[in-house]
């Protein structure tokens, strides 16, 4: 066994590990390790080979490898080291990891720990999709990965269940390299993937999108050959009568992602049930001291720079925390306890940070329900209004963040984040 | 011609065991199996129970080599390393009417042989199962749990040690008698075999229809399952069944802890038209959804990982409420020829059972010598997740494919999986990987490992990208390559 001490263990190279590792080196740590199962850095960047990323953090159109490599040699450069192949098997909460490569196995005691283990796709099963169960049936991550990092074809007569981006973006990529799109089944009314991928995607190539339409039956002894698609009413529940067959020889699914948290489970750490990603404060601290956590793993993001970004802040508030341990500050100055709970209400389905532990200038992160043109924003704490603010085109697919003040006279026990109707 | 002394059609559970029961002898056998691996019928699509006895009539062969079976189950299970839990079976009541049932079922139990039945209620319930929601319970405690895909491949892999010959999508087309020996053809080919065994599961009917005129009917009952994510666990000690209602002809919604810790819902009994339809269905999907939550109540649409089905191979038609038994015996027509028909469940407690009565049918016509050199043991396939660290670090140290996690659900690692493709059987379907060491089958179901056992197969098996299959020998995964690759 090898063991080895560090002070600030991130598990997950991808851009919210290199972010953090980045930032909390900026902040003066002395020796911070990533750690990758992928023989790569960059994590699911690498196979993200369209542009679109980076463009409101600096403002250039990259592809998903330019942005890694930017971050990856920023890393480098000042100091980060990564350790790739290398599979985080579980930690504890005394921040002691187990982890395995080639070499061995390593016992690794971390003054802190920043989570960046970033999501996975969910499967035929999360969502229930009855029938047989032949081959050609990927999540459309798999495939991009196929495609574009093992230059392998999964198929020819391929169609598509669930407008994410990833679907939709997969959609095109398979199209340009000569397979036919028969098209992308989307169960709500809207395609809920970014609106410029809907238009870059599908409309440029008329490939058809079939909102309010799901999938009823799949059929093939061996390899797939024919999908059933319905239509859905109101519930959701498919409308007999409806059925139209397609012959295919691929099904994609685009069906959401989950956010990795098997680890953070596993530690004790507390887990929010409408994230899928840990329970974290305003600094992006999970129940368990010392363990911060960012990027997909936290919260499914929808582009690559706002997760960046706060990336950044869990790496400096693994860098505070050290901070503070070692000068035997009282710890309360940041990492407190928590008097504030924070509550998705009318119209959200989750707002993070979901604790509350300092006052001050607070942002918060929250999802919207159902796409509305406008909406009233309000946050009150006790009944009383503490912020207000008019939302224009919100959408499910698109983040929101806002700042507000949190003061003793503001904050009592817990904060509701609502949309007022009408 | 090769002239074999038996040949066995089916790699079944049924197939294997009798290949490996008469592996022990001095005589030529080959295994002929359609499919692209063992376990590709009924076997791999079960409940994985091994079966009390309680369940089956009076003086039925069913009764029988499921209490012969069972009892054999524990010396299978140290010879082979094979996984094997007595964790019991719990058949639970919810009213007093379904009390006095539990005592019939006793009864039945009692005569057919099994021990330590025991009805038990109140807090010494409450405290064995503290999540489910019944009265009264009968517990078995003889009933156990194994993995049935495991159980069918190492029963194989040990029969080739022992000079078996398997081959694999090799599937039966005709079969001749000539004067003392039959005919077997296949697309593989065709061979000759002084005996044959039918073990051919759903197919029974139609093989002996190929010799002679059949004198039963099949009626193939599908049984649909969910299985849930291993979270969930800890919810139950033993297999919790409800109390079996006659006229439905089956168990009922039974909720199973399989060995790897997950737990299974189902099955549904359905009679199906088409043999080979295995489809899942939204219908039953909610059926046994709901009846497993009328069980343990705290469970969740969630946890589903994976949904399956498996096919009966029922003698008896659909509306007769009554178990029509198994046949294991040598045609009458057709001397050589020996049947067994009707398989169903309890068929994989019932194998090794089986498998003597049908090696003592061969003795009759052949002189079966023990060989001097059978090999019983097979070597214990301990997997890297359950090591201990020094055992793990031992073996990075000799082949760092060892330090290689391609599996991020099960921690299963690259020599793991190089392993499981170098098995005697030569099968190298997806499915092969994943059920010889579980890389696939967790909660992400291939969406981390498949590029990795791609890679594998690829660069230490010098697979072809467009011959990868899935499963079955028509289940290729992928088109070729996108683009011509530097180099090539
Ligand atoms: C198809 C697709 C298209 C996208 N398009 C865009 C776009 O156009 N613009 C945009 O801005 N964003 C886009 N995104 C989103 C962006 O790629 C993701 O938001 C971002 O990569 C997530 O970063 P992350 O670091 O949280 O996770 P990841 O990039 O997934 O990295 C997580 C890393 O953690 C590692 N890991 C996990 N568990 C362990 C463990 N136990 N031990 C060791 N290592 C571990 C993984 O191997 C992985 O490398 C796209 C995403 C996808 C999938
Ligand atoms: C839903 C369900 C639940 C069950 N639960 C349990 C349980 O918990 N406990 C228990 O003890 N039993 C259980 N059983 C019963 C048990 O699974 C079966 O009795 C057992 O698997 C039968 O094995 P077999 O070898 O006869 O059939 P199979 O496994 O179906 O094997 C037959 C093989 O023959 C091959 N074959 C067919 N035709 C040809 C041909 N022409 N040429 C070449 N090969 C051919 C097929 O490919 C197949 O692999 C259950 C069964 C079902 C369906």
């Amino acid at each position: 066994m090898i063991e080895k001490s560090v002070d600030i263990a991130v598990i997950g190279g991808g851009p919210a590990g290199l972010a953090s590792a980045i930032s909390a080196k900026e902040s003066g740590v002395k020796e911070v390790i990533i750690f990758d199962r992928n023989s790569w850095s960059g994590g699911i960047l690498p196979q993200c080979i369209h542009d679109g990323f980076g463009v409101e953090e600096t403002g250039l159109l990259m592809t998903g490898p330019e942005y890694a490599e930017k971050y990856i040699k920023m890393a480098e450069k000042i100091g980060v080291k990564l350790l790739n192949e290398t599979t985080i098997i579980s930690f504890n909460k005394k921040r002691e990891i187990n982890a395995v490569n080639k070499n061995g196995i390593y016992k690794i005691k971390a003054k802190a720990i920043v989570l960046a283990m970033g999501c996975r796709e969910k499967t035929r099963w999360n969502v229930m999709i009855p029938g047989d169960r032949p081959s050609g049936i990927y999540t459309a991550g798999v495939a991009q990965a196929l495609i574009n990092l093992y230059n392998i074809l999964p198929g020819r007569n391929v169609l598509i269940l669930g407008s994410g981006d990833v679907g939709l973006i997969m959609a095109r990529r398979l199209k340009l390299e000569g397979a036919n799109i028969l098209g992308v089944v989307e169960i709500l009314p809207y395609p809920s993937g970014l609106p410029r991928n809907v238009v870059q995607c599908l409309d440029d190539y008329d490939i058809p999108l079939f909102l309010k339409h799901t999938i009823t039956s799949i059929v093939g002894k061996g390899r797939l050959k024919q999908v059933t698609i319905s239509q859905v009413n109101e519930n959701l529940r498919p409308i007999s009568g409806t059925e139209k067959r397609i012959e295919c020889d691929t099904l994609l699914l685009s069906v959401g992602l989950n956010p990795e948290n098997e680890l953070s489970k596993v530690a004790g750490i507390k887990v929010d049930t409408r994230t899928g990603g840990p329970i974290v404060n305003q600094d992006f601290e999970t129940t368990i001291s010392g363990v911060f956590a960012c990027g997909n793993c936290l919260q499914v993001y929808d582009n690559v720079d706002i997760l960046s970004l706060d990336a950044k802040k869990a790496g400096e508030s693994a860098a505070k925390f050290i901070y503070y341990q070692k000068n035997k500050k009282n710890i309360q100055l940041n990492m407190g306890q928590t008097f504030l709970n924070n509550i998705p209400g009318n119209g959200i389905s989750y707002v993070i940070p979901q604790r509350i532990s300092k006052f001050g200038d607070i942002q918060l992160t929250f999802r919207v329900k159902k796409p509305n043109e406008l909406s009233n924003l309000c946050v009150s704490s006790n009944e009383k209004t503490i912020f207000e603010k008019e939302l224009l085109c919100v959408n499910p697919a698109i983040m929101n963040k806002i700042n507000i003040s949190i003061t003793k006279e503001t904050a009592i026990k817990s904060l509701e984040v609502k949309l007022n109707d009408g | 011609m090769f002239n074999f002394h038996v040949a066995i059609i089916g790699g079944g559970v049924i197939g294997s065991a009798i290949a490996r029961e008469l592996s022990k002898y001095k005589i030529n056998v080959i295994v002929i199996e359609m499919g692209s691996d063992v376990a590709s019928g009924a076997s791999k699509a079960n409940s994985g129970v091994v079966h009390s006895g309680i369940n089956s009539a009076e003086f039925s062969l069913k009764a029988r080599f499921c209490v012969e079976g069972n009892k054999m189950f524990q010396h299978l299970a140290d010879e082979l390393n094979l996984p094997l839990k007595w964790i019991g079976k719990l058949v639970i009541a919810k009213n007093d009417e379904e009390i006095n049932k539990l005592e019939c079922l006793k009864n039945v139990g009692i005569k057919n042989g099994v021990k330590g039945l025991k009805i038990i209620g109140g807090t010494e319930l409450k405290k064995q199962e503290p999540h489910i929601s019944c009265v009264s319970g009968l517990w078995v405690p003889t009933a156990g749990i194994t993995l049935p895909y495991q159980l069918t491949i190492i029963l194989a892999e040990n029969s080739i040690e022992n000079g078996v010959k398997f081959l694999l999508e090799a599937k039966v087309k005709d079969l001749k008698k000539k004067n003392d020996y039959f005919l077997i053809e296949t697309n593989k080919g065709n061979f000759q075999s002084d005996i044959v065994i039918n073990a051919s599961g759903l197919n029974c009917r139609e093989i002996v229809s190929m010799i002679e005129e059949p004198d039963f009917n099949v009626y193939p009952c599908r049984g649909e399952y969910l299985v849930l994510d291993k979270n969930y666990s800890s919810l139950i000690n033993s297999m919790i069944y409800p109390v079996p209602v006659v006229e439905h002809g089956f168990l009922g919604i039974h909720i199973t802890p399989t060995i790897e810790g997950n737990l299974l819902l189902g099955p549904s009994s359905e009679y199906i038209n088409n043999p080979n339809d295995k489809k899942t269905t939204k219908e039953k999907m909610n059926i046994i959804f709901s009846e497993a939550k009328e069980i343990i109540p705290i469970i969740s649409k969630k946890a589903v990982i994976n949904a399956y089905a498996g096919i009966r191979c029922k003698l008896s038609p659909p509306g007769l409420y009554k178990q029509v038994d198994y046949i294991v015996e040598e045609s009458k027509k057709t001397p050589g020829l020996i049947n067994l028909l009707g398989i169903e469940s309890p068929g994989l407690t019932a194998a090794p059972a089986i498998a003597i009565e049908v090696s003592n049918i061969v003795s009759k016509s052949i002189e079966l010598k023990q060989k001097n050199k059978f090999k019983s043991k097979s070597n214990k396939r301990k997997r890297f997740s359950e090591m201990s660290t020094e055992e793990q670090s031992a073996l990075i140290k000799e082949d760092n494919s060892w330090g290689r996690i391609v599996c991020r659900c099960e921690h299963v690692t690259e020599a793991e999986v190089i392993k499981a493709l170098s098995n005697p059987l030569e099968a190298k379907t997806f499915s092969s990987v994943k059920y010889r060491c579980r890389a696939g089958m967790g909660r992400c179901q291939g969406g981390f490992c498949t590029q990795h056992i791609v890679r594998i197969m690829e660069k230490n098996f010098n697979l072809d990208i467009k011959n990868i299959k899935l499963k079955s020998p028509d289940s290729k995964l992928f088109y070729g390559r996108v683009r011509v690759e530097k180099g090539d």
